[in-house]
């Protein structure tokens, strides 16, 4: 009897916040329902890096630059630099010789710090967040071809293609974004919290 | 059996044991003192009657269906930060912890940041859907996921932003604790075990991310760790007690302990089994660590060890110019339990163990706290962190030396308060 209370002690000790593994192991509720591949085409709008999702369809930053005034510059300034929303253009950091106004920029609006430009590794991401979530007052209003026209201007923005270049699936996956060969990896390993 | 508390350094701060002793005694004699004198008490004499406050003299009002806090503490509310960018959707509210005891944030204080604002989602029309790398896509209605099995954990919740002043300002900004580290809360929230969902769907051999997705306009996303979900993750239903706050994901967002907040993602709708992550745009830009050699670190999900001194805090005014306080603060980890807590009052030059004060739970808010006798001279008072891995909070220079001048996300460095001869209390770097 006193074995089986210091059984129970430890089982109510460790029961407060996981489920005891015997009974739930291997749980089958049957609760959910079939998801149909229509369903799935319906909200299935993640571009991966390596193409995959990537739509048919295309623009040219000539194209992109007159969506751009229309419809974004009144949030991410002219040249895709001044504000207040994310600056598209440019490099990171406090200080850059191209713009000599940054850093008044930054103390008005701080994340402009960072950059599209400088800090996205994949082409295709710049793609995905336009097409669910720009602009921000009507997301998901703006086709494939004009969201690559788009990524095709804010490329150009940043010197990373002319603006004659025009992008489809086959071509984005050529541009190499100059944040590439920075990056480094803290999952699975994290060098700085050994 | 008078107990005077010993003061153990010259900064005024008491031994713990001697201290407690003495409370002991005080609270001991008090019930005594407060048993009614006679119970054949006759009514009270008119002057004494006429003394009495209004509400002594009258019946209450009745109850309500839903209780609200006192208007005399309509006070307490979040600090709505200034829009990052400033266009009105991206929407940022920090917690008052200056004001919270304990480790329970009440859920109209819980911080929020939403990027693409709060939608308003009719639940009868909202689904969980699983597909990608599966056995068998399905979905989960709200009704069905309500009959699965839950569990109830105590975490914190904590922005990879959070104290963002203090990573980046070349002089300490003159801001409160809530100003400055508000953007996090500790919550009992409750859902279903992700691995009970994936089991149901069967996740294939070669499947290593899940791109978690929102139904806000934003759509946010954020590749998470196939592991993680079939770790501690949950899909969360309730927070506090009660269904989920539309500021907090209602009806469901993703739980993923320890996590920077960015990754909890609300208004959960879908989850896409993969072998590779997608780079969304919060994983791409603003939720990477620029570091020191201009190398861009990526997938930093941890938020490391970290602690406050919530009381006193920046902006706060001592009532008096010496004498006792409570120095009290908040500790965290997302890898584990809080271990230790040390405070200094002489500017880091020596260290005193304080208090913990229970449930000491894993990645979960830690109280802790230390009497203190102020001299009323200028003081600078600091409290560090160290949790069970032996993890420990770095000073402001030594997280400094690690990332770029303008990397502002994952700080967690020893915050310091300077209070001056007139009470004063002020954000300082050491």
């Amino acid at each position: 009897m006193f074995k089986l209370h210091i059984f129970l002690l430890i089982f109510v000790l460790f029961a407060n916040n996981a489920i005891s593994e015997s009974l739930y192991d291997d749980l089958k509720t049957q609760l959910a329902e079939p998801l149909s591949s229509n369903e799935i085409q319906r909200y299935n709008m993640t571009i991966f890096p390596d193409g995959t999702n990537l739509p048919i369809g295309s623009g040219s930053a000539e194209q992109g630059e007159t969506l751009y005034n229309a419809q974004c510059m009144s949030c991410h300034g002219e040249k895709g630099i001044e504000g207040p929303a994310a600056r598209l253009a440019g490099s990171d950091g406090w200080f850059s010789l191209s713009d000599p106004l940054r850093i008044l920029r930054i103390e008005k609006h701080p994340i402009l710090l960072i950059s599209v430009g400088s800090l996205w590794p994949h082409a295709s991401s710049i793609f995905d967040y336009i097409r669910r979530a720009m602009p921000h007052y009507a997301p998901k209003s703006l086709n494939n071809d004009a969201c690559y026209a788009l990524t095709a201007y804010i490329l150009y923005l940043n010197d990373i293609i002319d603006e004659k270049s025009i992008l489809d699936k086959t071509s984005i996956m050529a541009v190499e974004m100059p944040a590439k060969s920075r990056n480094t990896f803290s999952w699975p390993e994290n060098p700085l919290n050994k | 059996m008078k107990n005077t508390p010993q003061v153990i350094n010259n900064g005024g701060l008491l031994d713990r044991r001697s201290f407690l002793l003495s409370g002991l005694s005080l609270s001991a004699a008090l019930p005594l003192a407060a048993l009614p004198l006679n119970s054949q008490a006759q009514a009270l004499p008119s002057k004494s009657y006429e003394r009495l406050p209004q509400w002594m003299k009258m019946p209450g009002s009745p109850v309500s269906e839903y209780g609200q806090p006192s208007p005399h503490e309509g006070h307490i509310k979040r600090h709505i930060a200034a829009s990052t960018p400033q266009t009105s959707l991206f929407s940022v509210s920090h917690s008052p912890i200056q004001n919270q005891p304990g480790i329970i944030t009440p859920n109209g204080l819980h911080f929020t940041v939403s990027h693409n604002g709060v939608p308003e989602i009719d639940p009868h029309q909202h689904e969980l859907k699983i597909h990608g790398l599966v056995d068998k896509a399905i979905k989960f209605d709200l009704q069905s996921l309500l009959r699965l099995p839950m569990v109830s954990p105590i975490h914190f919740l904590e922005c990879a932003g959070n104290s963002a002043p203090n990573a980046v300002s070349v002089t300490a900004l003159n801001q409160s604790v809530d100003e400055l580290s508000g953007q996090v809360s500790g919550i009992q929230y409750s859902g279903v075990p992700l691995k009970y969902l994936l089991q149901e769907a069967g996740v294939k051999v070669n499947a290593t991310w899940v791109i978690a997705e929102g139904a806000d306009g934003g759509s946010h996303a954020r590749s998470i760790p196939l592991s993680k979900l079939l770790d501690d993750a949950f899909i969360a239903l309730y927070q506090n007690g009660e269904r989920l706050r539309p500021e907090q994901g209602y009806p469901m967002r993703l739980f993923v302990p320890g996590w920077e907040g960015n990754t909890n993602v609300k208004w959960l709708h879908r989850l896409e089994i993969s072998d590779q992550p997608a780079y969304t745009k919060d994983e791409s830009g603003l939720y990477s660590d620029i570091l020191a050699n201009g190398d861009i670190r990526r997938f930093s999900f941890h938020m490391d060890v970290k602690s406050v001194i919530t009381q006193p805090s920046g902006k706060m005014q001592l009532p008096n110019r010496k004498g006792y306080y409570d120095i009290s603060g908040l500790a965290w980890s997302g890898h584990g339990k809080i271990k230790m807590v040390e405070v200094s009052v002489d500017e880091g030059k020596t260290w005193v163990k304080a208090h913990l004060q229970g449930p000491i739970l894993p990645k979960a808010l830690t109280r802790f706290s230390i009497p203190w006798h102020w001299d009323g001279k200028e003081r600078v008072i600091l409290s560090r962190a160290y949790d069970e891995h032996n993890r420990v909070q770095p000073s402001r220079s030594q997280w400094r030396s690690h990332y770029a001048s303008y990397s502002f996300n994952h700080y967690n460095a020893i915050q310091a308060w300077s209070i001056n001869a007139d009470g004063l209390v002020e954000n300082y770097y050491v």
